[in-house]
């Protein structure tokens, strides 16, 4: 019952994208395809439950007993650059055709502030490692629900005829927010 | 006066969230009010300018094959010392700020100069050039989350402007406000400057 819990908050409730605003770089920049939203999105999944389950042992067996929670920051941000080199380079050799459908999107993934942020989340939550990574596989799901969902309405905007100050990023935003007061509506829906 | 213009370039010309759209993240998130804008862009204003000084003075040490590692070790080392200070003696706002004071080190436009701007130029004109974006930063921060609390509480950086009981339009201080309110202000800043061919 808790992990459903987790999984519904975290895919549509506090939807990473549209009620915690983390990614909104990767999220505008790449929402403008169905299916690169999807490669993306896929990415996304795994690079973050790999990155809470790695945080998650960082800070409890490493910070903690040495008493040095506040390098917090510059640790995470460092597991997070060195998971998607390490990445990148182990999907290259063992699965070349993973790799060509996710690679590209991989290096974008460093500057993702969601992938920092739900470790630090999690961390903030005390959460287990069980939880955490549930958390974060769930978080990636409702960033990718968010990103194809505005990437179809980016492909039929493309046929209508915006005013010319609104091209561009301006109706982008506009849009997103119309997305976002649409997503609380679920808001109640686990307590 | 040359040098004034790396001052100034990031108030209007290139501001960094209104024309380059950089840092959005946080600009969206903590804009519930003036107070929080104008906490966050200080606190983005002084890892900004911190960084581009060190980066800019380190710029011949640093191999250029491990220089955004580097560039992050050094963002992240000043983005501690503003978190850790910021829960000493503000706590209310560091409170409302929560985890984008640490979220700090992936705002792009820091390490956007740092890569851009402060590898490459003198230690004095990286300063200039982080001053200037990071007031850029901050007023575009103040703008925005002025326009969202006077909508949605009806107040101006906590002075009230309506009675208690005058109902104001909530949604701009949730989410969805957050969003609407950015998408017109950078259509109201591209008509600006497309009309004075800024």
């Amino acid at each position: 019952m808790e992990f459903i819990n987790i999984i519904i908050l975290a895919i549509i409730v506090n939807n990473v994208v549209l009620a915690q605003f983390l990614g909104i770089c990767p999220f505008l920049g790449v929402s403008s395809k169905v299916s690169t939203s999807i490669g993306m999105g896929a990415a996304v999944v795994f690079v973050m439950a790999l990155a809470n389950f790695v945080t998650y042992f960082i800070f409890n067996f490493v910070l903690l007993p040495l008493h040095i929670e506040f390098m917090r920051t510059i640790s995470f941000i460092l597991v997070v650059a060195f998971l998607v080199q390490v990445v990148e380079i182990i999907l290259k050799k063992a699965a070349p055709p993973l790799y060509q459908a996710l690679g590209i999107y991989l290096p974008l993934i460093t500057t993702n502030c969601a992938v920092l942020g739900i470790a630090i989340l999690a961390i903030q939550k005390n959460f287990n490692l069980v939880e955490s990574v549930v958390y974060a596989a769930a978080t990636a799901v409702g960033f990718t629900l968010a990103m194809v969902l505005m990437a179809g309405i980016r492909e039929q905007m493309e046929l209508t005829g915006v005013p010319k100050g609104m091209k561009g990023f301006p109706i982008s935003l506009v849009t997103v927010g119309l997305l976002s007061l649409s997503f609380m509506g679920f808001s109640g829906l686990v307590k | 006066m040359s040098k004034l213009k790396y001052l100034t370039n990031g108030l209007f010309k290139e501001n960094p969230l209104l024309v380059l759209v950089l840092g959005t993240c946080p600009a969206l998130a903590v804009t519930t009010s003036g107070i929080n804008g104008v906490g966050m862009g200080a606190a983005t204003t002084f890892v900004l300018l911190c960084s581009n000084v060190l980066i800019s003075l380190l710029k011949n040490l640093i191999p250029s094959k491990v220089r955004i590692v580097a560039f992050i070790v050094v963002i992240a080392t000043f983005v501690t010392i503003v978190d850790m200070t910021m829960k000493a003696f503000v706590p209310d706002l560091y409170k409302s700020l929560g985890i984008f004071i640490p979220l700090i080190v992936v705002n792009c436009i820091i390490l956007g100069r740092a890569e851009a701007f402060a590898q490459k130029n003198t230690v004095f004109l990286s300063m200039l050039d982080g001053i200037g974006m990071g007031i850029g930063f901050t007023l575009a921060l103040g703008i925005m989350g002025s326009i969202r609390e006077i909508l949605g509480s009806g107040s101006f950086f906590e002075i009230r402007l309506l009675s208690q009981e005058a109902k104001t339009m909530l949604l701009f201080v949730l989410p969805p406000g957050a969003f609407i309110t950015f998408g017109y202000l950078i259509a109201i800043v591209n008509r600006i400057k497309s009309k004075y061919n800024i």
